[in-house]
């Protein structure tokens, strides 16, 4: 790392950094810790607070349940189309969430595709908690299952085929050989998608709607405070980025990987 | 993989270029609430002195941009009281009422809801604004005016309270909700997919649009003219077209 180019490297990775952490930094240079916890005292901020965790932990729980065997096959089988599947797997995560309040709609709407089947069985999920919910699950699963693909997919084969030669079963080696060797893949993958569930915004609105209780997360109430109370809207902006700190650091040391970049290895 | 750079660079700087040239008349930027969307849509094609180009949103949200230090040069709103509260504050000149609007109650085409009493049954279903949005207020208005009874249970049946009449519109569009409150203006510009049921006049509140040009505008002559064109000339015509009245007299 010496001469020009070092120090131009060096000087670019400053830069990123000054423009990623400038805006959070700011958030709590602007925020007197009284009113980080007055924020908390308001109308509807706990609420949304607990609405937030709840949801993102349901969305949470069912990425896991259903993305990690769909992410064990697409890593350990080939077949015809698996790119276009892998493709189609990841979409969601370029798509801006405003397309994706649109297509949830146009899909379980009350006028989508599969409205009228819902309505047929009795369930309402546009402006309830269980659409939110949905809008976090269909935003952050593409975060989950491509960082357990990779997981897998970095699994020594070998011990795969020596687990079957033993006498284990499919599922057995899947529970436990496979699992836990791709676990720190697993959990930075959990770790990122619980972050952009908690963080959701626009599929939520659209999707969802915004009210208090009901489906107001804590973005929509930051963004609902922002026009009348900039204070409460950077003290509970705050609170998220807090929560969603604390979380990603507390998934990290329940797993023992020190770093997100133990995914791929 | 060079020469794709090249092609690259030329496509951006023609699109670039597009409308471009010397004499080009200046941008004005005009910050307005998302009900003024169609009319001011179609009085930006109009207007001469400058490009209008627009930012519809809540006009609370577009306030709170103000005070934050966004410039814009000119900022509509659906009410008088937020351009008088920056006014008040410094931030823009002397507001002008400038346009009236009817608060109704908007349903899907073919709805069987026929006036607010349909509103308090069980299974109803209701999109409103936000209480800090002015369509919201309005609505909030109407409500007081009925009996304590009939107000908690129609308040009982809203399901979502959105940032601005986009979304209200867009809810009732998709059939998400029954009903819901909105400018008989919203209503026409969705050309016959909502209906608008009128509200008794003694419910109706005054709705009046106010403009400012903001201060530290970059083309304050411009926004003057864009604000004079709203009170009589071009901006007046799209403004009753789209289903606006006259301010109401204060």
């Amino acid at each position: 790392m010496s001469g020009w180019f070092g120090a131009l490297l060096v000087a670019a990775l400053t830069v990123v950094l000054l423009f990623l952490i400038l805006p959070i930094v700011a958030i709590f240079v602007d925020t007197q810790p009284q009113d980080l916890v007055a924020s908390l005292g308001e109308e509807g901020a706990l609420e949304a607070l607990r609405l937030s965790l709840l949801c993102s932990a349901v969305a949470i729980a069912i990425i896991v349940a259903v993305g990690t065997p769909a992410a064990y096959l697409l890593a350990t089988r080939r077949f015809r189309g698996r790119a276009a599947i892998v493709t189609l797997v990841e979409l969601p995560l370029v798509l801006p969430p405003a397309v994706a309040g649109i297509g949830l709609l146009a899909a379980l709407g009350p006028n989508g595709v599969l409205g009228g089947l819902i309505e047929d069985a009795g369930v309402q999920i546009v402006l309830t908690t269980a659409g939110v919910v949905l809008a976090l699950t269909f935003v952050a699963a593409p975060f989950y299952i491509r960082q357990a693909q990779a997981g897998f997919e970095a699994v020594d084969r070998t011990w795969l085929d020596a687990s079957r030669t033993l006498g284990a079963g499919e599922a057995r080696t899947f529970l436990r050989v496979a699992i836990p060797a791709a676990g720190p893949g697993l959990v930075s993958g959990l770790a990122l998608a619980w972050g952009r569930a908690l963080g959701e915004f626009g599929a939520t609105l659209m999707f969802a709607g915004s009210f208090r209780g009901i489906t107001q997360t804590v973005p929509l109430a930051i963004y609902e405070r922002f026009s009348t109370d900039f204070t409460s809207a950077l003290a509970l902006s705050a609170v998220l980025v807090a929560v969603s700190g604390a979380l990603l650091l507390s998934v990290k040391l329940l797993s023992g990987s020190a770093w997100l970049g133990g995914a791929a290895r | 993989m060079r020469r794709l750079a090249g092609a690259l660079l030329v496509v951006v700087l023609v699109l670039a270029g597009c409308g471009g040239g010397g004499d080009d008349p200046p941008e004005l930027t005009v910050s307005a609430a998302a009900s003024l969307k169609q009319a001011f849509t179609q009085y930006g094609r109009e207007f001469s002195a400058a490009r209008a180009r627009f930012s519809f949103a809540g006009s609370d949200e577009l306030a709170a941009q103000i005070e934050q230090g966004v410039k814009p040069d000119v900022y509509a709103a659906a009410n008088t009281k937020l351009p008088q509260q920056l006014y008040e504050k410094g931030l823009v000149e002397q507001p002008t009422a400038f346009a009236g609007n009817r608060l109704v109650l908007a349903v899907p085409a073919g709805s069987g809801i026929r006036g607010l009493g349909d509103l308090a049954a069980k299974g109803v279903t209701l999109a409103v604004g936000a209480a800090d949005v002015p369509v919201g207020a309005y609505t909030r208005t109407v409500l007081d005016r009925l009996p304590a009874g009939q107000r908690g249970a129609i308040l009982a049946n809203v399901r979502t309270e959105e940032p601005d009449v986009a979304g209200i519109t867009g809810k009732l569009i998709q059939g998400a909700v029954d009903a819901g409150f909105l400018y008989v203006s919203d209503v026409r510009a969705t050309d016959g997919a909502l209906e608008a049921i009128e509200l008794p006049d003694a419910l109706q509140p005054d709705v009046a649009y106010g403009v400012a040009v903001v201060k530290g505008a970059r083309r304050p002559e411009e926004a003057r003219a864009f604000i004079a064109g709203l009170l009589d000339g071009e901006g007046a015509r799209a403004l009753e077209r789209a289903g606006f009245e006259p301010p109401p007299a204060q």
